[in-house]
């Protein structure tokens, strides 16, 4: 998010100067002198960076990725394992510590190249170049839905593969043998002429030795064994007994608790604090004031704002006390900020068009209009959005003796590292960061600032402090999905053709393709204004997709309405030259046994989008009640490429259709006096069990690229909800979310009965 | 000095009454399995059980637990390397993802589970409606449920199988 982009980053010359040659997975000579002591224990040996083999010949994976909930490290492990040729009851993992050796650089790989042809001679050169820039940008991020298609991908089968080479050259060298007579197999390594087998673990201290090879050979698709396989993921027994360690469940001896405020308008900071009342809590230890405090880091830089605490020896006595607490703020000049007026300014810049910046111009658009049978107009909305991540915001921090130790659940463990230390005025290798599993993170837990504040109070009060957020101020003091206004126009001639498409939104980030339709058009317009607002900005579950899925495909679905076509044939016509587009599109459709008839009041919606390297499509039925929708059935279909952990794959997708389906029936952020006016989930709801559909999910093997899978699910739900909505009662969802508007009574079905 | 008898133990504790179930079972009893989410029940992630009854630990004063019977996910399972029915099935549906309402849930389902063995769809709603689960895995959460109902619900401990990792 933020002012970085790709490219930005092409154009500083990272990329394309230098000439290390050497690749991410395979750093020749070996590192594992050093890393070793960090991530071994007793009897194990680290065989590369990633990979340790124990004395029972067990294969544990370091998996440069947080976990919060997306099951990427069992992924992760079953990437490597294959090429590996281990025994997949002998796999284990763990998440890489906070240290720059293990910066994702594939990720950086897969962000920073995708869709940048490069010679493959360059391959390794570009590879240890963004190794030594991951480094220097903190790049241990989990986000962008990258885990697998970049990390996995890039790295993970490539160290899998190397380690086994090592290893079978190894125990060729022992038995004095050729190294291609020996086989490995299930975690064992094989001489048949000689009859010998060996455990892997047997040669864990020779291999580590070795080089690693320049080209391990990679299994080819129809090869694996353990990718693509329904594996249990190894997280979840620790999930259902309690014992898994989320960051607020960490105890320290001596630890206090703490809980924080901002000012409520946002840029507001302290006038004065009147902690009489709260003092007199009993438990209440201190009251402190946290500076701002600036952070810089690669997806965008950002300020966590002035903050007060209160500490106590229990978090109710410090929400008590915050509570309590007398405190004036200045003005800020944004009081008089609402979300109508927020919005007003968006309709200004985008009528001005000042500065507009095409995405894609390509034919004549205008002409197109001139001579158009009908031109269609519409102008689509939608608010602020928080994250609510189950797990409200927390840290828990020691800083003692020019040392900082702190327990988080976060998205980029090296970038937080850096911010801690920087507030502290520390380096970065004074603080170790302990991440924790985390109770949700989808782009909130990539901002370090509660780590910054945790870190703060612990070294005022000079004691292992536990900051809990209250659940109001992480609804109030969110890093916002922005709100966007997007107005369009297209052009029909008289036989129902789509002639041309023009686009004007405000406030672009990241995806730059978010905007783009997949559908055969001739002329086409796609642009932005800027239109800033002072409301403090993140990345949300698919970031930019999440508004533009819904605009999009919801205008695109007017338009087949306005040419007197089916919505699915209209967009099945013009995707003839896109046929995974189709064959997922084709999938949703007839697994929703779409064009069946359906019953007074009841209407189904399709919906097809491409983010992060997947595609999905959906199907979403309703039936209005009461002048609402529920949501009856959503199917949904998915073409990830390779869907590595199948099971897995589905369980993102459901849950990114819940999350998006949560946003668009319930969810909105309103500014009112400049400040958020929700606070908790009374009133920005979540979906609960009776109001969950039936949802299916078919996969697609398609065997092209692995795509990502933890936000694809979510930008689809939207509009698919929109023209079902539309379908059973002819009133077109134009803003969200549905629970705010007025959607008439259902309209007498002639269509398909 | 407040007794109460936690996952079968006889436990005092000496705090403010008023201070609300959760933070003593987490700051006191160090029982952290019971996850703060909200604060004003809306949630349904500190959810125990108090005498069989799933209750919101966040807005449930101690002094309303004096002298009864609590039992937090921690206690949940029938005995040492043994699961519940319910976590037996949690597993085999791999309900969880980030985890963390997964106490509430299951102690919701418990509950349920102990006065209606075999619940019927609009029964699993109406018991589960105050756990929200952001990670959207309601629809794994009711099948489980049922799979867990099917074999036996709390009377048919699941043994543990070995695969932690």
């Amino acid at each position: 998010m933020g002012k970085w982009t790709r490219r930005s980053f092409l154009a500083s010359g990272l990329v394309v100067g230098g000439g290390l040659v050497v690749g991410v997975a395979l750093r020749p000579g070996n590192r594992q002198s050093k890393l070793a002591p960090l991530v071994t224990g007793d009897g194990e040996t680290l065989v590369h960076s990633w990979v340790k083999l124990d004395e029972d010949n067990v294969v544990t994976v370091i998996v440069p990725h947080s976990e919060m909930g997306q099951g990427a490290g069992t992924a992760l492990a079953q990437m490597l394992a294959d090429e590996l040729d281990a025994d997949w009851d002998l796999v284990r993992f763990e998440e890489a510590p906070a240290i720059s050796e293990f910066a994702n650089a594939p990720l950086g790989k897969g962000v920073l190249l995708e869709g940048v042809d490069i010679p493959e001679i360059v391959l390794p050169t570009v590879d240890g170049i963004l190794l030594r820039t991951a480094k220097a940008l903190d790049l241990q991020i989990t986000g962008g839905s990258m885990s697998i298609r970049a990390t996995g991908q890039y790295g993970m089968r490539v160290a899998g593969a190397a380690v086994k080479e090592m290893l079978r050259d190894a125990a060729a060298d022992a038995w004095g043998v050729p190294a291609d007579e020996v086989i490995a197999r299930k975690s064992q390594l094989i001489h048949e002429a000689s009859g010998r087998t060996a455990p892997y673990s047997e040669f864990a201290s020779a291999a580590a030795e070795m080089t690693p090879p320049a080209k391990p050979t990679l299994k080819t698709p129809e090869e694996f064994g353990i990718i693509g396989k329904h594996v249990e993921r190894h997280d979840i027994p620790s999930k259902v007994d309690g014992t898994a360690l989320f960051a607020l469940d960490v105890r320290l001896p001596g630890m206090l608790y703490a809980t924080t405020r901002r000012a409520p308008t946002f840029g507001g900071e302290v006038k004065s604090i009147d902690d009489s009342a709260t003092r007199a809590i009993p438990g209440v230890v201190d009251v402190v004031e946290l500076p701002p405090t600036g952070v810089k880091a690669m997806l965008g830089g950002f300020t966590s704002p002035e903050s007060v605490a209160v500490v106590a020896e229990g978090f109710w006595a410090a929400k008590r006390g915050i509570e309590a607490l007398g405190v004036e703020w200045n003005e800020s000049g944004n009081e008089g900020v609402s979300s109508e007026a927020i919005f007003e300014q968006f309709d200004r810049d985008i009528r001005a068009g000042v500065e507009r910046e095409a995405d894609v111009a390509e034919g004549d658009v205008e002409a197109a209009m001139a001579s158009a049978a009908q031109v269609l107009e519409a102008d689509y909305r939608v608010p602020y959005l928080a994250h609510t991540c189950m797990e409200p915001l927390n840290a828990t921090a020691r800083v003692e003796n020019g040392q900082c130790e702190i327990w988080v659940g976060c998205q980029s463990p090296l970038t937080f590292r850096k911010a801690v230390a920087e507030a502290l005025g520390f380096e970065p290798e004074q603080v170790t960061l302990h991440n924790c599993f985390m109770g949700g993170g989808f782009g909130r837990k990539s901002r370090a600032d509660y780590a910054i504040q945790a870190a703060l109070i612990a070294a005022k009060v000079g004691r292992p402090v536990q900051l809990i957020w209250t659940r109001e101020e992480d609804v109030r003091q969110d890093f916002y999905r922005p709100a966007v206004q997007s107005r369009f126009r297209a052009a029909l001639d008289d036989d129902g053709n789509l002639l041309a498409w023009e686009n004007t939104y405000v406030d672009k980030h990241e995806p730059v393709e978010a905007p783009l339709i997949p559908y055969e058009v001739a002329a086409r317009d796609i642009g932005h204004v800027g239109s800033p607002t002072h409301v403090p900005f993140g990345a949300w579950r698919s970031v930019d997709h999440s508004q533009h899925g819904f605009f999009t495909e919801s205008f695109f679905d007017e338009v087949a309405a306005a040419a007197g076509r089916d919505p699915y044939a209209f967009r099945a016509a013009l995707l003839k030259d896109k046929p995974r587009h189709l064959a997922v599109l084709n999938k949703a459709a007839d697994a929703a046994d779409w064009g069946s008839p359906m019953a007074e009041g009841r209407g189904r919606g399709i919906s097809l989008q491409e983010s992060f390297g997947s595609l999905v499509a959906q199907v979403v039925e309703v039936t209005m009640i009461d002048g609402q929708p529920r949501v009856d059935r959503i199917v949904a279909a998915v073409d990830a490429g390779i869907a590595v952990s199948p099971d897995g794959l589905s369980a993102q997708i459901e849950s990114g259709i819940v999350y998006g389906l949560t946003a668009a029936l319930y969810g909105e952020i309103t500014i009112e006096n400049g400040a958020v006016v929700q606070s908790n989930f009374h009133d920005y709801e979540a979906l609960r069990m009776a109001e969950s559909p039936k949802i299916e999910v078919h996969i697609i093997d398609s065997g092209h690229a692995i795509g990502g899978a933890g936000e694809p699910g979510t930008p689809a739900v939207a509009p698919a909800l929109a023209n079902a909505i539309y379908d059973a009662t002819g009133t077109r969802v134009r803003s969200l979310p549905v629970n705010r508007l007025d959607l008439g009574s259902p309209q007498e079905r002639t269509d398909q009965a | 000095m407040t007794r109460v008898k936690v996952n079968g133990t006889e436990r005092e504790v000496d705090v403010d009454p008023s201070t609300p179930l959760l933070w003593v079972l987490r700051e006191q009893l160090e029982l952290v399995g019971t996850k703060f989410g909200c604060g004003i029940a809306q949630c349904g992630a500190c959810t125990v059980r108090l005498n069989g009854r799933a209750i919101r630990s966040c807005v449930t004063p101690l002094s309303a637990a004096d002298g009864q019977e609590i039992q937090t996910i921690e206690g949940l399972a029938p005995g040492e390397g043994q699961r519940h029915a319910l976590q037996a099935a949690w597993i085999a549906h791999q309900v969880p993802q980030c985890g963390y309402c997964q106490s509430g849930q299951l102690m919701s389902a418990a509950a349920l589970l102990a006065s209606n063995p075999d619940p019927s769809d609009d029964e699993i709603d109406a018991a589960m409606q105050g756990n929200i689960c952001r990670c959207g895995m309601y629809g794994r959460i009711k099948d489980a449920i049922k799979t867990a109902a099917k074999n036996g619900g709390a009377s048919a401990p699941a043994a543990k199988e070995t695969i932690d990792g």
